[in-house]
């Protein structure tokens, strides 16, 4: 595929490692040339440097026989007079771009039919947000994804001793829940990937990714570890794009507190903001944090944009006793640095905006894409079509597909109904199949098991 | 300052208040009794407005902010002085100048303290100047709050209001502040109207209905009757009279709104209509169950309708009576009166410090407690979701210590002509906050105050009525300061 992606900031260039990697043609757009030289030097891409919405920058970058436009610069205006211009001069098939501001976000009839031509919309402050929403949703959890619009969700977690299942067989799981339906999609032990059968006994510190619908979760969780109790009281330190849309997703449910340093960014945010308290102060000023009593909370999140700021504050809340803490870290060597310390989770942006963008770029019906351990792992829902001769999956019991190695049927949504997968489940036409890939260059053959042959059409 | 220009306006505002006598005078001649005083009032209004206005005919400067401040409260003074003409020249009831001008007074700043008693015998047009005269002072109230003082700056709610979104953003409600006020009236008109007819289908008598109706929308609470309300010993009629009370006490901006958005969801998006409506409820409640639990009115109906009646009344400011309300348990009458310095909502025709502002007032407070407890804590104060500046908050404490000490010297002054301390304190929180009956000696009526006390309280009412500022920036001496 060919795919020109304007902008090299965070996004831009996370997004053209991960599909330089994946036998694309990547050209990377942005007015600055120095992260374009670092770009140019890392990965097999082409760079232009230039104002991402002018006409002859975007010819320059390839746009007359492009596939995709991806426009992640800075700026939305930007974003969205690009997407126009590569559609009216270039016809470029898919457009995406970023738009952050909710001002346009408001209003979807700007976008398609005869306004703005852009096909896809992402947020990567929102999915950031999500994610988080998710995590202080489900206390234990280290990952908490949502398939088909949140019916179903993959969650990681840490299994510890005391949690019922730990040490005994997958295959007990039915016994202990008789009303649950999950399915273990992968346990990783020591960082290796252990593909669970009936027999795999789950060990404490496993880390285990399992699949089930929403209201199963909790019960699920029990089963491999204590229950935490319920999140309650949050703190969030920086009042960021991100920082400001969580405190104010959560504050009608939690205690939010959210500390900022910046008089003016704070007495903004003190404005918008319903019942969350906006303290003004350093997130890593301990006597701040011990005033606001950071021993009694349930939840410290660090979003600020410096990773060193988030990871020290994160670390000194944990040490003055808040109860779980994570931290936003943008540089993926510090994700594996902080994770195994005192910090308990460690959100990547990337890996958590990637995968929306990766659903637009895989072959094949793929409607959702969850990068899922710095990457190298990766969770999809691909929709079935066709009829028992065209298609390698329709028709067939989830038993009898030839599947590449380390990948796992974990659930299927029919009609909006949520079947966990039995290896007597028979695929049917129109389901939405979830699907764990522990290695991710199996990705694919999986696209191909679900692409329709031409003949179909 | 403009002498030149205000003369002039001041001329004309004064001949066009003298057709105000002619609709008693009507009601005079169809009667054949009681005529006479308004026939020579409009000819000395009407010739002394020309007076005025004949050397200054031609003054046509640009009109300051002060002297914005100087024709509205001219406007109160010398209205109300040609408004006591007709009383003072009427046989029935003989009033003295202090008395006539304490009622004019009471009437064009919709109070409804009354200092005539045996009003049932009196010639019908004299009570329907007085009805009439609470109506017109309605009308002068909304536009004042609505139209005038904005554009002087004064009061808190105005400035917060120019500071909201959407539809209450509209302080004017038109570009053009005639139209504004053109709306205003339709809008006061129709409520009005719709008053009339209710209470006539309630079971008044045509009379009763319209001269109630202007003294209920313009939430004076002047009556036909010694008994006020009472007279009419009618649950029905007392309903009508809390439902229009209640509507006459909410913002007119927002009857604006909704009557052209054509929705009642901006009352409930609006947060001083709900604080307004949970006083209301709140207050009604309280004194239904005190009544009834106090053995009061033993049977429940009865201690539904005096207490949801009476509640609302003095609530918003009205000060119309179904009974002795004064000689029910004491916690009630105080705890009523003390509500009635809330008062209604900005903008409305009724009276007290305003809902706005105590709303304002309680937010800070509560601002303040949170702040000790979360030194490092950036907590705006916020009303609808907005933040209110700190200029606003500053002006409307200011409102507020400037009412206590106002309300505090007045009373002293009346105590000093030797009226009790219930007395006196009732009588000027019924004057100040534009309500109308008190407690003790001035539950009835206030014949009873001496003539230094009627001037007191005249001047009471002026104060109440003019947002206290508007009024008192006259008496500094930077105002008169060239």
């Amino acid at each position: 595929m060919k795919i020109i992606i304007l902008g090299a900031g965070q996004v831009g260039s996370s997004l053209a490692q991960n599909l330089a990697s994946e036998a694309n043609d990547i050209t990377v757009v942005d007015t600055e040339d120095l992260g374009l030289a670092q770009l140019q030097d890392r990965l097999d891409i082409r760079t232009v440097i230039g104002r991402a919405s002018h006409p002859h920058v975007l010819r320059r970058a390839g746009a007359e026989d492009a596939d995709m436009v991806i426009a992640v610069t800075n700026s939305d205006e930007t974003n969205m007079v690009a997407c126009q211009v590569a559609w009216t001069l270039f016809r470029t098939p898919t457009k995406i771009a970023r738009v952050r501001e909710a001002e346009y976000l408001n209003h979807p009839e700007l976008f398609g039919g005869d306004a703005l031509p852009i096909d896809v919309r992402i947020s990567p402050e929102q999915l950031v947000t999500e994610y988080v929403q998710r995590l202080i949703e489900h206390p234990g959890a280290l990952q908490v994804l949502d398939f088909a619009g949140g019916k179903v969700q993959l969650v990681a977690v840490k299994a510890y001793y005391g949690g019922p299942l730990v040490g005994h067989e997958l295959s007990t799981l039915k016994q202990h829940m008789p009303g649950v339906e999950t399915r273990v999609a992968a346990i990783f032990r020591r960082g290796q990937p252990i593909i669970p059968e009936g027999t795999t006994v789950i060990e404490a510190d496993d880390e285990v990714f399992f699949i089930a619908a929403r209201g199963d979760i909790r019960a699920v969780m029990g089963e491999m570890r204590r229950l935490d109790r319920a999140n309650k009281r949050v703190v969030i330190a920086g009042g960021g794009n991100i920082g400001r849309r969580l405190a104010g997703a959560l504050e009608d449910r939690y205690q939010v507190k959210l500390i900022d340093h910046n008089r003016r960014r704070s007495s903004e945010l003190a404005e918008e903001l319903g019942r969350s308290i906006v303290l003004l102060g350093d997130a890593a000023d301990e006597e701040l944090l011990l005033e606001e009593n950071i021993d009694h909370t349930d939840v410290f999140c660090a979003l600020t944009n410096d990773d060193e700021a988030n990871i020290l504050s994160a670390m000194l809340a944990k040490r003055l006793g808040a109860r779980k803490v994570m931290a936003l870290i943008n540089r993926a060597s510090y994700v594996d640095l902080v994770e195994s310390g005192e910090i308990d989770i460690a959100i990547s942006p990337q890996q958590a905006t990637i995968g929306s963008l990766l659903a637009h770029v895989r072959r094949g019906d793929v409607v959702v894409v969850h990068s899922l351990r710095r990457g190298a792992a990766e969770a999809i829902e691909a929709v079935a079509h066709g009829d028992p001769r065209s298609s390698k999956v329709v028709g067939r019991q989830v038993g009898e597909l030839k599947l590449p190695p380390g990948t796992t049927i974990g659930a299927m949504v029919r009609n909006d109904r949520v079947l966990i997968a039995h290896h007597d489940t028979v695929i049917e036409s129109g389901d939405h199949v979830i699907l764990f890939l522990v290695d991710k260059r199996n990705i694919p053959e999986v696209e191909r098991m679900f692409q329709v042959p031409v003949t179909f059409l | 300052m403009q002498l030149a220009t205000i003369l002039r306006i001041l001329g004309l505002l004064i001949a066009i208040f003298s057709t105000a006598q002619l609709p008693p005078l009507v009601v005079g001649l169809v009667d054949g009794e009681g005529a006479r005083p308004f026939l020579v009032a409009f000819g000395v209004t009407l010739v002394a407005g020309f007076l005025l206005w004949l050397p200054a005919r031609r003054a046509r400067a640009e009109l300051r902010t002060r002297d914005g401040f100087m024709v509205v409260v001219l406007f109160w003074t010398v209205l109300s002085a040609f408004a006591a003409l007709p009383l003072l020249l009427a046989e029935r009831p003989r009033l003295d100048v202090a008395g006539a001008v304490f009622e004019a007074i009471s009437g064009l700043t919709t109070t409804g303290a009354t200092v005539i008693t045996g009003l049932d015998t009196l010639p019908r047009s004299i009570l329907f100047y007085r009805q009439q005269l609470q109506w017109m002072g309605g009308m002068g109230i909304i536009v004042l709050a609505v139209a005038i003082l904005p554009m002087l700056g004064v009061g808190g709610m105005q400035l917060y209001r120019a500071e909201l979104p959407g539809p209450m953003k509209d302080t004017k409600l038109t570009p053009r502040i005639t139209e504004t006020a053109k709306a205003l009236w339709y809008i006061y008109l129709s409520l009005t109207v719709a008053c009339a007819l209710a209470y006539w289908a309630a079971g008044m008598s045509g009379f009763d209905a319209v001269a109630h109706s202007f003294s209920t929308v313009a939430i004076g609470g002047f009556s036909t009757h010694d008994a006020s309300m009472g007279y009419f010993n009618s649950p029905a009629i007392e309903f009508v009279a809390v439902a229009f009370m209640f509507l006459a006490g909410i913002n007119f901006a927002l009857h604006f709104t909704a009557w052209r958005g054509r929705t009642v969801l901006n009352y409930f998006r609006d947060p001083e209509f709900r604080a307004y409506a949970a006083i209301m409820v709140g207050v009604s409640t309280i004194t239904v169950a005190y009544l009834y639990a106090s053995g009061t009115y033993p049977h429940p109906f009865n201690a539904l309708h005096h207490g949801l009646f009476q509640a609302v009344s003095i609530g918003t400011t009205t000060g119309f009576t179904t009974t002795a309300y004064a000689a029910w348990p004491s916690f009630l009458p105080v705890l009523l009166i003390f509500v009635s310095f809330v008062g209604a909502s900005g903008g409305s025709t009724g009276g007290g410090m305003k809902v706005i502002r105590f709303l304002l007032l309680v937010v800070q407070g509560m601002r303040e407690l949170k702040q000790l407890v979360h030194p490092n804590a950036q907590l705006p104060v916020k009303l609808g979701g907005r933040r209110v500046s700190p200029q606003v908050v500053g002006a409307v404490w200011g409102f507020f210590a400037a009412y206590v000490a106002s309300f505090t010297i007045i009373m002293l002054a009346l105590m000093a002509t030797g009226l009790d301390q219930v007395t006196a304190f009732s009588a000027v929180a019924a004057t100040m906050n534009n309500l109308g009956p008190g407690l003790g000696e001035v539950g009835p009526h206030y014949a009873v105050v001496s003539d230094t006390g009627k001037w007191i309280l005249a001047f009471a009412m002026l104060l109440g009525r003019l947002e206290i500022f508007s009024l008192l920036v006259l008496f500094t001496p930077w105002f008169w300061r060239r």
